[in-house]
């Protein structure tokens, strides 16, 4: 049965640059999947909430504020906290390389800096989720 | 390394960046209607086209004028003096994330944000820190503060007076642009309709109390940033200054009091004419609104002053050192667009806040523009070219064409309840990038001219978490301190004003004066008037 991926786009803390995070919202959505924005001002909580609800296969953080290693680590614990293993958590935003690192240690997914283009942020989803290439969703699940 | 040549036949060349045609070439026949007096007129003589004073750089030199902030109070302090002992003529401040929310340093929300993106400002203890031996009555501050604009005022009043400074002579700017926020830079705290009394009272008290103070930076720099294009920069943000002129008319004051009072804040984006074109465009269709439409009689209330910024949203994470040369090119255009004040950004602002180093040479920047160049020698120089008075006028009639949708929509704050802006700038950011990745806009170092496996060796700005812990333990100190009796007594009387129609900034200033923090007295504004939530959409 073709699903389309889920993907909650979410902006946590407290900052409110949100051209990014609307940009590849809007290209995830034309790339063919279901794309829920939480708009600004997201706490963990309300982060892990909406995922649950909106039953996401993936969370995208958007974080140019430099709260990366506070928020990324704290939605994580949340996640494990419910028990929740197979939500993929990435993002991007401002991230400097070395705390990239620290956070693929922790388990998190890609980060995107600026300059990336849509289609890589795009190709990596697929390619996680096994996707076919021509908006077939294949599961291969065992 | 590996580097491809850029593919000449991709390039666009036959629009501007906001996507506005071009020919090749300009005639005379292509501006045949100019009539001097009526579009351009003396600089210092309405409509004031070519600059806002007869003398322009001859009389003063723009002000060179770093936004700045980071960490402590203690922190920004050392760089603000740093700033001055290297020739910037007028201080700009940059608040965190928890202050420009109006959340104290130590409230739960800010945890990981303190000090991280400006300095943390969360009593008036701070605020006399921040201007530590800088003398408030010799230099002129800008604060890039919104929603709670009136307390960090009162705050930065309230210090100027324990300097002994008499406010009749303080100078400076907030930015106080509530409307923008609603479209672009999403820092609000309360709802349109009291944010508007709030902006109309920080007008009626700058008018007695403050009367060299600009109480608004009408900005579009924010919108720009969000994605716009070079129009609905200009279109947006002259609207948003209109629908503040309506405002402060329908609150009773006389428009001649406060127009002159109100200031701008435009972008210096990459498209070197058209943002040249832009600010001319600006200032003629202002000077011809105020003085026809709102009737304003003051040639004071008719003139656009403005601050530029250079574009933040066209600097790479790669190649930085090319940023560089984007932010001289858009400080060039400023000076030739008669900016009255400008920041240059620092090349490596894509990474953090800017090292010292490289604040420096952005500082440098503007004083090579001012003192080698030769650029600021005349004025206006590129009136009467063919190419760039087209440009203004097309810039004009493409403006009036948005103020036409709006006022259709009800006016601005009716725009913005529908999304309109917000939708305008959102599809403009998108078919932005889609430009760039289909290689039909060209960003070196991004999709072009690549440099294979760059590594970046540029040292860069940590915020340390110290600053958090810091401002936890003053603020614990500042609550034992201070006499919270009348910190409670000075809260409850705000509170009972912002039910009434008098003046707010007033209780703000006793509030402030005994050390409430601005937490404490945003909590209380929240409670009368409310919290603003935007509807999610992309």
């Amino acid at each position: 049965m073709d699903k389309k991926l889920r993907i909650l786009v979410a902006k946590p803390g407290l900052d409110g640059h949100d051209r990014g995070a609307k940009v590849v919202a809007r290209a995830l959505r034309d790339a063919g999947f279901e794309v829920i924005y939480t708009g600004l001002h997201q706490t963990p909580e309300m982060i892990v909430q909406t995922a649950l609800q909106e039953d996401v296969d993936a969370i995208g953080l958007s974080i140019l504020s430099g709260a990366h290693m506070t928020i990324f680590p704290n939605v994580l614990k949340l996640l494990k906290k419910k028990k929740v293993f197979d939500i993929l958590l990435f993002g991007g935003g401002i991230i400097p390389d070395e705390d990239k690192k620290a956070l693929s240690k922790l388990g998190i997914g890609k980060l995107f800096g600026p300059g990336t283009d849509t289609t890589e942020i795009i190709d990596y989803l697929k390619k996680y989720f096994k996707i076919v290439s021509h908006g077939d969703t294949e599961n291969t699940e065992d | 390394m590996k580097q491809k040549k850029v593919k000449e036949t991709y390039r666009v060349n036959n629009a501007t960046i906001s996507g506005i045609p071009i020919k090749i070439i300009y005639l005379p026949t292509d501006i045949k209607n100019l009539d001097y007096d009526r579009d351009l007129g003396m600089p210092g003589k309405y409509p004031f086209t070519r600059g806002i004073r007869d003398t322009m750089y001859r009389g003063r030199i723009w002000t060179m004028r770093q936004f700045s902030g980071f960490g402590t109070s203690k922190d920004t302090n050392r760089r603000y003096k740093f700033l001055l002992a290297h020739g910037e003529t007028g201080l700009s401040v940059a608040f965190d994330f928890p202050t420009l929310y109006g959340r104290d340093s130590d409230d739960p929300i800010s945890a990981g944000e303190v000090g991280k993106c400006g300095v943390a400002i969360s009593s008036l203890m701070d605020m006399e820190t921040l201007f530590d031996g800088i003398p408030m009555d010799k230099v002129s501050t800008s604060m890039t503060i919104n929603g709670p604009a009136s307390v960090i005022w009162a705050f930065y009043i309230a210090a100027a007076e324990k300097q002994s400074v008499k406010l009749k002579v303080l100078r400076g700017t907030i930015q106080n642009d509530i409307l923008k926020e609603y479209i672009a830079q999403k820092s609000w705290l309360f709802p349109p309709e009291p944010s508007m009394r709030i902006i109309t009272d920080i007008m009626g008290f700058a008018a007695k109390e403050v009367p060299q103070w600009n109480t608004i930076s009408i900005s579009g720099y924010h919108i720009r940033e969000a994605g716009s294009t070079a129009v609905q920069e200009l279109a947006f943000t002259l609207k948003d200054g209109l629908t503040y002129i309506e405002e402060g008319i329908k609150a009773g004051l006389d428009v001649d009091i406060f127009a002159p009072r109100l200031s701008y804040f435009f972008n210096s984006h990459l498209d070197f004419f058209e943002e040249i074109a832009k600010f001319r465009a600006a200032r003629r269709i202002w000077a011809r609104e105020l003085k026809n439409t709102y009737k304003a009689k003051k040639p004071e209330s008719w003139l656009v002053r403005f601050h530029t910024q250079t574009a933040g949203c066209t600097l790479t994470a790669q190649q930085p050192e090319n940023n560089i040369v984007r932010t001289a090119l858009q400080g060039l255009a400023a000076v030739l667009g008669g900016t009255q004040s400008l920041h240059t950004n620092s090349m490596d602002e894509t990474w953090a806040l800017p090292t010292e180093k490289a604040v420096l040479i952005a500082l440098r920047t503007q004083q090579l523009l001012a003192y080698e160049t030769g650029v600021a020698n005349v004025i206006d120089p590129l009136g009467g070219s063919y190419y760039v008075e087209f440009l203004t006028n097309k810039m004009e009639e493409e403006a009036y064409k948005y103020f036409d949708k709006i006022d259709k929509l009800g006016g601005m704050v009716k725009a913005i309840e529908n999304g309109f802006p917000q939708r305008e700038i959102a599809n403009a950011a998108y078919q932005f990038q889609k430009a760039v990745e289909e290689k039909r806009r060209i960003i070196i170092g991004v999709n072009d001219l690549i440099l294979e496996n760059e590594k970046i060796e540029m040292p860069i700005l940590k915020i340390d978490h110290r600053v958090e812990q810091e401002q936890h333990k003053r603020l614990v100190t500042l609550r034992k301190k201070r006499n919270n009796n009348k910190v409670q007594k000075k809260l409850r009387e705000l509170k009972h004003v912002a039910q009434s129609k008098e003046n707010i900034m007033y209780p703000i200033l006793d509030a402030v004066k005994t050390y409430a923090t601005l937490g404490e007295i945003c909590q209380a504004m929240k409670e009368i008037f409310g919290v603003y939530k935007e509807p999610p959409m992309f």
